[in-house]
């Protein structure tokens, strides 16, 4: 290993020596070395006393890490359906011809790779990239063209234009929690009054439940971990924000970080944990800083450390995290794994975190804005909480609306809000079709509308795209396709090799070779998935072609062949190698690939 | 009728089970089978090759790593009324053209239960188009060949070298269908560990992917394990039986 | 089954059998149903078949399928004999996955043929150009991935009993299914 490669592993190891560190750690060496070598792999391994094929199934897990050179600037293109209706594909192409590189390629002179990746919450001000892990919003040819130049004259990242960098919170309807002027350390001044068991009454009259989209109720998860065996307890802050076409927890953590610092307190307080993670999806790595330096302030006002306010006993701290880009990371076991140093692949359950958790203690993972919530019960109590909303699901729910509307961005609603309204207040016009909660939630069509947000209806962690009357649903599904596929974590038969076969099924009829054999296929593989996958990723990622080929069957019908079965691959295309070779290209050295499909 | 305190019912059959015994564990123990490949009785349940998939009390979940527990009502080869056969096919069926699966021509076949689930849940054809992707054999080692073209990506060998011979000699890299195993050595090659034939990891691959060498087609056609007796008329215990080689 | 006066006054079952990509050890299997043929015969008349050595197939009611699709000049065997049959049947592993030639899908077409016409000083390769002969694919592809495939007996080969267990359900209208004997994939 050169010596600068040597310096800095060993700079990183004297901060963090444990291997349940082991991603911090990775991700730390590789901010300055580009990606991780087999020799700084193999100093690590040593140094953790793991072995060394541990560092590589970590190093291969996350999107984010590299084994690979990947260029001094590692440009990331965020790819979900908003962008694409955007047109970032055709600045992704633009930028690919103008560095003259192929997708993924590293250039000759090891100065940068393009690639895509999974939506990187920034859709309201799209289109966007990430480079090096910082992002750049509302992407234009031109700034193409300006990144490109900079690129060209190898200007670091930390010194190109702010503008670049500039992103917007979008607040367009404050509502209850967004809403109000917040004093800091109220919150938990009201939960010391209130007393640890008086809190979670309090939380139980609120009836407040999850926000991240499982919708478990608050109260019993602090409940289980307040009672369960053990000394140490832990509070975890899911912040990994992954699902397509959400991005509200990223304004939470802008713009009201003490809000989600003193839930995760007042969470420690109840349940009787001194320590919380906040665990950072790496794609929001910009925000670090800004969070460090938060936590500092909350530290110097007594609002975060030993003795929080005054109070005797009140211990409670919080670390930050990074992921390093994996959307399964977001299901709380395979969080925790990930928290744990290891590839984020979901736990077997029961156990369930609050029980088993991180390091195998009880541990309450919650979604920034459900620990949000938990400063408002905090200030206006409970009831006063349930009495908002809907009977069913109290309080407020934030949206990200993005997609074909006029005021892309933050809505704060009250539960029971129907999408009609949040499409009226958002400016869309004519609109064929919209996605709530992800492509893991549901697409409705227009006769849907009248639906409400909420928790017995139409339940959403707050992504909320719309599809304007022009939109070809078909794509939108073959996106959420790519997405499912690309993210499986690959630990259950079904999802690993179902959602690879959906994608190729998609591509097949997106290639005009798919018939209505390929569709039975799709609704027998949705169908499998759902029942037999470990975790929600899998168990979801047929619901978009489901959902999709039931309401939008016109989508699908005009790009299938006329007879039942088309070959698997187009067959002509099969040939070319040959022909190469061969240097032939006669009639005989070609094949129509669509015959036999009228059997 | 309600089972008494100690049983659980399996497809309308009383079952005995120990506390803390899975559903899994309670079935095989009474002889009753439910398909599976990533268990086994000394690393306990991994939950990752879906086969033992079965329905509880109306839901779906894995009979692996669900406790038995009584008044529970499994339904193994039917699911609420419907065969289930079709499901526990399609996942070998995903298994199959996920890898490179040649029977022919692999020392496992007749002794490996890929193979016998799929004659078991009647798969007559992979179905799926075949992924044909580029696999390694890593043939380093002076006593056993690494053909990942046949790996299921089951953890047992992870889990046994690990938890058994204290070696760590294997594990499990990438994401996705990018899944696969990696060896612990500077060159990644088996050659180059510890890892020895009398490991317990050298013996616990359900298929052919870890294979002691020179041994391969012992047992003649007609004699081998599941020539004897298909997969789910197995009278003994899994893996108990040293298998023939 | 046996041969019946009612069974013969009935019109023959028409059969057309190929190898495709296949080493005709299916064909072989088949013929292990030995005198059971005879039998056979009363109830079914091959059409193209490299039995008959007929050349072209007319509409027919079974095609059974050895070997899978390695060039062009399968998939247009292939598509004949689905265009003309009721039902079509992939025999064998490599029909059904591709089998033994199979092996080649990992590596390129095109350095396979390299080496192959590798001229003897070893300097150049001497790939054929005629346009009669057929191309190569980049890969060696399963019948059921070129056509639909109604049926599918797994062997390699399928024994004798098996392909005649096979040919009794289905000629006699049953869902043909494989007693655990009859059922293997090597």
């Amino acid at each position: 290993m050169m010596a600068a490669e040597n310096d800095v592993v060993a700079r990183v190891l004297r901060r963090r020596a444990e291997p349940t560190q082991l991603l911090q750690i990775l991700r730390e060496a590789q901010e300055e070395l580009g990606w991780i070598s087999p020799e700084a792999a193999r100093a690590i391994a040593s140094a953790l006393d793991v072995p060394v094929t541990r560092v590589q199934s970590v190093v291969q897990f996350y999107s984010f890490l590299y084994d690979e050179p990947c260029g001094r600037y590692r440009i990331l293109f965020s790819d979900n359906i908003t962008y694409r209706m955007l047109g970032n594909r055709g600045l992704f192409e633009h930028m690919l011809k103008r560095l003259k590189l192929k997708r993924g390629e590293v250039s000759a002179d090891g100065a940068v790779s393009v690639d895509l990746t999974s939506c990187t919450g920034m859709c309201d001000q799209g289109p966007a990239l990430l480079v090096n892990n910082r992002p750049v919003t509302r992407m234009t040819a031109r700034r193409v063209d300006e990144i490109c130049d900079l690129v060209r004259d190898g200007l670091p990242v930390s010194e190109w234009p702010a503008d670049f960098f500039r992103v917007e919170d979008h607040i367009r309807r404050a509502g209850g929690l967004l809403g109000p002027r917040y004093e800091p350390g109220s919150a938990l001044k009201a939960a010391i009054a209130f007393g640890r068991q008086g809190m979670l009454d309090e939380m139980k009259r609120s009836n407040l439940r999850g926000r991240g989209g499982a919708g478990f109720v608050t109260s019993v998860k602090w409940e289980s971990c307040r009672n369960a065996p053990g000394a140490d307890r832990f509070v975890v802050c899911n912040a990994d924000e992954g699902e397509p076409g959400t991005f509200k927890d990223r304004v939470l953590l802008s713009s009201f970080a003490e809000r989600v610092f003193e839930g995760m307190a007042i969470a420690g307080f109840v349940v009787g944990a001194g320590k919380g993670l906040v665990y950072l999806r790496g794609e929001y790595q910009y925000l670090l800083e800004p969070l460090e330096a938060k936590l500092q302030a909350m530290r110097r006002e007594r609002l975060l450390g030993a003795s929080i306010c005054g109070a005797q006993g009140f211990d409670f701290d919080i670390e930050i995290h990074l992921g390093a880009g994996a959307y399964v990371c977001g299901e709380e076991s395979a969080l925790i794994e990930s928290l744990e140093g290891k590839p984020g692949k979901p736990r077997i359950r029961p156990p369930y975190p609050v029980t088993v958790g991180y390091l195998g203690k009880p541990t309450v993972v919650d979604n920034v804005e459900t620990l949000a919530n938990a400063t408002d019960i905090a200030i206006h109590g409970g009831r006063d909480f349930a009495g908002r909303g809907t009977r069913h699901s109290s309080g407020s729910k934030v949206l990200s609306v993005s997609g074909d509307c006029a005021r892309p961005g933050i809505y704060e609603y009250p539960f029971g809000v129907r999408i009609q309204q949040v499409l009226e207040d958002c400016g869309a016009g004519d609109v064929v079709a919209v996605q709530i909660s992800g492509p893991s939630g549901v697409c409705l069509t227009p006769d849907e509308f009248r639906r409400q947000i909420a928790f017995e209806d139409v339940p959403s962690s707050g992504g909320f795209m719309v599809f304007g009357k022009d939109r070809d649903v078909f794509n939108v599904a073959r996106n959420f396709a790519h997405f499912f596929a690309h993210e499986s974590c690959g630990f259950c038969t079904p999802c690993r090799t179902g959602t690879a076969l959906i994608r190729d099924a998609l591509d097949k009829i997106a290639d005009g070779r798919g018939s209505r054999y390929e569709i039975n296929e799709l609704m027998r593989l949705a169908d499998l998935l759902k029942r037999t996958s470990l975790c929600g990723l899998g168990q979801t990622a047929g619901n978009p072609i489901r959902d999709t080929w039931l309401k939008f069957r016109p989508a699908y019908e005009r790009r299938l062949i006329r007879g039942d079965f088309d070959p698997a691959v187009d067959l002509d295309a099969a040939l070319a190698r040959a022909r190469e070779i061969s240097g032939r290209d006669d009639a005989g050295a070609h094949i129509d690939t669509h015959i036999g499909a009228k059997a | 009728m309600t089972p008494p305190d100690s049983t659980i019912l399996i497809d309308d059959v009383p079952v005995p089970f120990e506390p803390g015994q899975t559903i899994l564990e309670a079935a095989l123990e009474a002889g009753v089978f439910i398909p599976h490949l990533c268990f086994h009785p000394e690393l306990g349940a991994h939950g990752s090759c879906r086969l033992c998939n079965v329905i509880v009390n109306g839901r779906n979940i894995s009979a692996c790593t669900m406790k038995a527990a009584s008044g529970q009502e499994i339904e193994v080869d039917t699911w609420l009324g419907e065969s289930a056969q079709a499901y526990r096919r399609t996942l070998v069926q995903m298994l199959f053209v996920e890898g490179n699966h040649f029977c022919p021509s692999c020392e496992k076949s007749g002794n490996c239960q890929l193979q016998a689930l799929g004659y078991d849940s009647e798969m007559m054809t992979p179905h799926f188009v075949e992924f044909y992707p580029h696999r390694p054999v890593d043939a380093s080692h002076p006593d056993v060949l690494l053909d990942l073209n046949r790996c299921i990506l089951c953890e047992l060998c992870v889990r046994a070298s690990r938890d058994m011979d204290g070696k760590s000699v294997f594990a499990l890299a990438g994401r996705g269908m990018a899944s696969h195993i990696v060896v612990n050595s500077p060159s990644g090659k088996l050659g180059d560990t510890n890892f020895s034939a009398t490991d317990k990891a050298a013996h616990v691959c359900p298929v052919g992917a870890i294979l002691i060498k020179r041994v391969g087609f012992a047992k003649p056609i007609g004699q081998r394990r599941y020539d004897l007796e298909p997969i789910s008329e197995e009278a003994t215990p899994r893996r108990e039986v040293e298998e023939a080689k | 089954m046996s041969a019946t006066a009612k069974t013969s006054a009935l019109p023959k079952v028409r059969a057309a059998t190929t190898s495709l990509a296949g080493c005709f050890g299916c064909h072989m299997s088949f013929l292990d149903i030995d005198e059971r043929i005879l039998d056979l015969m009363q109830i079914v008349e091959f059409d193209r078949s490299p039995l008959t050595d007929i050349k072209h197939c007319g509409p027919c009611d079974i095609a059974l399928i050895e070997g899978g699709c390695c060039n062009a000049e399968n998939v247009h065997v292939l598509r004949e004999l689905r265009a003309n049959a009721k039902i079509l049947v992939a025999v064998g592993a490599c029909a059904i996955n591709g089998g033994l030639p199979a092996l080649r899908n990992s590596l390129d077409v095109g350095d396979i043929l390299n080496e192959v016409y590798r001229t003897p000083d070893g300097a150049a390769s001497n790939v054929p150009k005629d346009p009669e002969l057929p191309l190569l694919f980049d890969k060696v592809y399963p019948v059921n991935e070129v056509v639909r495939v109604d049926y599918f007996i797994p062997g390699c080969p399928p024994s004798g009993d098996t392909i005649w267990k096979f040919l009794n359900d289905l000629i006699l209208g049953r869902m043909p299914r494989l007693d655990p004997q009859l059922m293997h994939y090597d």
